[in-house]
Order: structure tokens, then sequence, then C-alpha cells
């Protein structure tokens, strides 16, 4: 019986002590007083806001997507880092002084590094063109390069100013990806489809707000668009992929103006989509010389 | 006579139904002018580009299924046996998936059916020679759970090795089967092989019938045996293989026909084989019509509604075994 007793004294401090040891470190309410010298980016979007605002010897590491041209418009800057897979183990060993995750980088890697004791910065995803200087301006903020920030910004305002179409006719466009999902008027891409001067017919089938709204293909065959413009393809094969050569698609393809999404230059909210405002800008010149 | 009429009109009602239903809200009598007229118009392709494939995909895939099921339950005489269930449709898909990454299917017009054919040969031959012959319930079942498992397992190793982001989201069509956004191209790469496979399938009938009275019996009155089993054998995975390549694995089918029709056509093999074929059609067309009333803006796996109508009578089935072999 007392053998017994002291068994279950034991095992209710060992549980005292093991939730004590599993509570969060103090974070010691330490404000980033000086800028920060060891910076990781585990997101591809903040990579490559972070290797614009940065200063050279501040950036210790950006993601392995960094140095995907499929996905990254800054492959050959993102070689002068190291690489991450967003684990924590390999994160935590680089020791750095501040980590940079985006909304949709893993919430368990980013909680243990919080448990660590190591500054972790969450940036949500740019959903309209007007976030992207608001996230240049808080990345700037925290990694003191405020004035940076404010140039980048100024650039990218006075470029998306010159650049944003005012034509008199405006084409319906038609955003088609893998599996078959399209875009509403409130995302990015959306915005990107209005600043280039076309009609997002995602918008006037209802597909409003959000980035990934599926659209059945009677849904856009029936809608008739006069400019398509697909979702990338990836190397391999997918099924999900099949549904941009459809016959439909192919058919609504021909004799109308086409373009393609490039992931590098829609994906993130950075200055980069003024490339993929600039490049439709051109589909939108052609279609203009086919159909005057 | 009765019961195939019914049959036959049941698959032509769902057939038309099949071709009235989708996200476009477009009336019947429309639909059908702008299918059978062709006037070039945005209707015209919608009609004949995506429903029409879609129709026809449910009626020769559901059709092969319920044909390959009676015909494999007539040879092994196990009311158990089942394209799905037994790793047939799983090795097919395996084939197919093999097929597609590694770009086989993109060089080689027919490259995905023969690879699915192929991969499906090798599921029926093996299983075969696991349960033997005479196919117990007991090793049959084993057999098919050891060859699905690995096929899926293999199936998943190589879209989870795919470079491409949507290869390893792909695992749920493959085990659950889709005839969303299927095109003409999708029916004209299956019906040859199912018409070949249904040819060889729908030759076993006096063949299975014999085998009622035991394998001495039927031998006895002239019928090869080895014959029987190889054009089970490849006909089956033509059918399956077939279908499996262009709209995933679709389990259940052969088994909940055979069992309904089994009693209506006095239990004969012969029979059962072009009934269940119209059943399976009817099955197929009425579960795909079913997914998109349910939900009509998500891709439903089809999988999903034959195993919520398959699952309980497999274990009717499972129950009912054992008490005879009690």
């Amino acid at each position: 019986m007392h053998g017994l007793q002291s068994l279950l004294l034991v095992s209710v401090l060992v549980f005292v002590a093991c939730v004590a040891l599993a509570r969060p470190f103090p974070n010691e309410e330490e404000p980033v007083r000086e800028s920060p010298q060891r910076v990781v980016s585990m997101n591809v979007c903040t990579d490559q806001l972070v290797m614009m605002l940065a200063d050279s010897d501040q950036l210790l590491s950006v993601s392995h997507l960094a140095h995907d041209p499929r996905v990254s418009a800054m492959v050959r800057e993102a070689e002068n880092y190291r690489i991450n897979r967003g684990l924590a183990e390999e994160i935590y060993l680089m020791a750095p002084d501040l980590v940079v995750a985006g909304r949709y980088s893993t919430q368990a890697t980013v909680s243990m590094l919080e448990r660590l004791g190591i500054p972790v910065v969450v940036f949500e995803p740019a959903n309209r063109l007007a976030d992207v200087p608001k996230r240049i301006r808080q990345l700037g903020k925290v990694l003191g390069r405020e004035s940076r920030a404010a140039d980048v910004i100024k650039a990218y305002k006075r470029d998306l100013a010159t650049l944003r179409a005012k034509p008199r006719q405006r084409p319906r466009a038609a955003l088609y990806y893998a599996n078959g999902y399209t875009s509403g008027d409130k995302s990015l891409a959306g915005e990107i489809v209005d600043a280039a001067g076309f009609i997002n017919i995602a918008a006037e089938k209802g597909y409003g707000a959000g980035s990934m709204k599926l659209m059945p293909l009677e849904v856009l065959a029936l809608s008739n668009p006069s400019i398509i413009i697909t979702g990338q393809k990836y190397p391999g094969s997918s099924r999900a992929e099949d549904i941009l050569d459809h016959p439909v698609v192919n058919t609504l393809r021909r004799g109308r103006g086409a373009g393609s999404v490039t992931d590098r230059d829609w994906l993130c909210g950075t200055p980069h989509v003024l490339q993929a405002v600039r490049e439709l800008n051109q589909v939108h010149f052609r279609h203009r010389g086919v159909h005057p | 006579m009765r019961l195939t009429a019914v049959l036959i009109m049941g698959t032509i009602a769902l057939f038309v139904t099949s071709l009235l239903i989708g996200p476009a809200a477009v009336g019947p009598g429309e639909s059908i002018t702008a299918l059978v007229s062709g006037d070039g118009g945005a209707l015209t392709l919608v009609m004949r580009e995506i429903r029409l494939p879609r129709a026809l995909l449910a009626l020769m895939i559901g059709a092969s299924l319920g044909l390959a099921g009676a015909a494999m339950q007539g040879y092994l005489r196990n009311p158990l046996a089942e394209p799905g269930l037994i790793g047939v449709s799983g090795s097919a898909a395996l084939g197919a998936v093999l097929a597609i990454q590694t770009g086989l299917a993109a060089s080689f017009v027919l490259g995905l059916p023969l690879a699915a054919l192929i991969s499906a040969m090798a599921g029926v031959a093996l299983l075969l020679l696991l349960a033997g012959p005479h196919g117990s319930s007991l090793t049959l079942i084993l057999a098919g759970i050891a060859i699905s498992a690995l096929a899926a397992a293999l199936t998943s190793l190589v879209l989870n090795l795919s470079p491409n982001p949507f290869a390893a989201n792909e695992i749920v069509f493959w085990m659950m089967g889709s005839l969303a956004d299927r095109s003409m191209t999708h029916v004209w790469l299956a019906l040859p092989f199912m018409l070949v496979g249904l040819l060889c399938l729908a030759g076993l009938g006096r063949g299975l019938d014999a085998l009622t009275l035991g394998e001495d019996a039927a031998a006895a009155m002239g019928i090869r045996l080895m014959q029987i089993r190889y054009l089970l054998i490849f006909g089956t995975a033509a059918v399956v293989g077939a279908g499996t390549a262009v709209a995933g694995a679709i389990g259940f089918v052969g088994l909940v026909v055979p069992h309904i029709l089994r009693p209506l056509v006095g239990a004969r093999p012969s029979l059962l084989l072009w009934a269940s074929a119209l059943g399976g059609a009817i099955m197929l067309l009425a579960a795909d019509i079913a997914v998109r009333v349910i939900l009509p803006s998500q891709d439903l796996k089809l999988g999903v509604l034959t195993a919520l109508l398959g699952a309980p009578l497999f274990l009717h089935l499972i129950v009912k075994t054992r008490r005879e072999l009690a």
C-alpha cells in the first residue's frame, strides 16, 4: 500500500514537472531593438520579399522553393543563401535571430520554433494588389530596413499606376487552373487580370472573392470568354492538369486570345506581380490587333 | 424477357437523364437539340464534349464491371469475387499511373489503356494462382486483399515520387474513381479494349453454365477449362483495365449487381452475364447522376457511393457464407 502511494506521488510529480517544462519559454517581452542579423525565411513569398529588402549580410537562409524557377522569380539571388526545407530542427541549428514564415507554413514547425525561444514573424498572404505595399512595409519594420522598404513601395506604386490599363473596351477573360479552379475578382490573380484591362468572367458568374474557386468546365464553356488564361503546367503528369488540354478548353483557345499564368509572378504578393500585369498587357494588345 | 426489357428501358432512361444533368442550368429540350443538331455553339460543345462522354463512359464502365463481376463469380463459383475487391481494378490503376508518370501515355496513343490492361492481367493471373482454380472464399479474399494492398501502396508511391505537385493528390481519384471532366478522347481510348473484353466474356456463358455442375462434369461435357480460364483473365483485364485507365478504380459494382440479379435469372450464369452488364450500366449511371445531384459544386468520387451501397451487402454476403460453411 505504501509502495503504491509513493508510486502515485512520483507520477504526479513527474506529470507536474512535464507540464511545467512543456510550457513555452517566457519570451522576455523583448522588442526587436536592433535589427536582426541572422534571418531565416521559410516561405517562398517571404523569401523574395526578404531578399529584396534585407541588407546583404542580414539574410541567412531561404526556403528550397526559392530555387525553383517555376515558383520563384528570384532564383539567381537565392543562390547566395543556404536553403531550408522548413523543418524545425534544421532551422534551429542555423541559430537564427529571426524567422519569417507565411500563414501556410507548417504550423507545427512555427510553434516548435517559438517554444525554443526563436522570434517568428508570420506573414499573411497578399490577397489584393493593395496588400503588397502593406507586407513590404511590415517586413521593412521587422528587418529594420524601413527606408529600403519605402523605396520599393514607391517604385511598385509608380509602376503599377503606369501599367494599369485604361482601355476603352475591356475583353472578358477567364482564369482557369488545374482541377478546374478559377480566381474571383477580389483576389491577387483577379486583380492582376483587372489591372491588365480585362473583365474576369468568374466575377460575372458569382465566384466573387477568393483565389481558388471551382468552376465546372460547362460553366466555362457557356460563359464564352474572349481570352482564356490557363494555369502553369508542372513536369511529370497529372490528371489535374489534363483539364487544361480538354477539347472544350482547346476550342476556347482557338481563334481567340490565350495567355498563361506563370506562377513565379502570380503566386506571391511581391512587386513581381507587375511582370504578370506586363505580360497580360501584351495579350490585351494582341487581342485588339486581332479584333480591332 | 420481361427482365431484359426492364433493364434496357432503365439503362436508356438513366442515360438520357445523365445527359440532362450538369452545373450549367439548361432546359432538357434545348440540351437535346444542341446535342443532335450541332450548331457549333457553346451548348453543343458542352453536350458533345462534356456530357455525352460522361454518360457514355458511365454506361460502358458500368456494363464492364457488372459483366466482369458476373463472369468471375461464375467461374470461381464464389459470390465474393469482384474486380474491385480482389485487386484487379487496383492493379489496373497501378499500370495506368505508371504509364502516365513515365510519359508512355503521352508518347503513344494506346499506351495508357495497354499498360492498365497488362497490369490488370498480371493482377488476375496472380489472384487465380494464389487462390487456386477452386477459389475457396478465404484464399480468394486473402489473395485479393494482398494484391489490392500492394497495388494501392505502389500507386501511392509512384504518385508521391512524381515531380508534379498535383500528382500526390490524385491518389483519391485512382482509388475511388470519377467521371468528371472526361472527354470523347477517353471514350475512344477505352472503347476498343472494352469491346474485345466484352466479346471474350460474353463467350463464356455455356462454359460457366456447365461449371455449375462441377469441373469434372463440365470437362465431360466437352468444356475446355483452360480456354475458359484464359478468356476470363484476358476479358476481365481488358474491360476493367480500360475502364480504370480513364475513370479510376470503381469498386463494388461487380459485387452488388450480380447479387441482386441472380435470383431473377434463375441463377443461370449465362443469363446473369447479360443481365449484369445492363445492371452495372444502370448502377453506375445512377451513381454518377447522384454525385452530381448531391454535391454539384464538388467532384464527389463515384467509389464513395458504390462503396456505401456495396459494403453492407459485402458484410451480408460474408455472414451468409459463414453460415453455409458452418
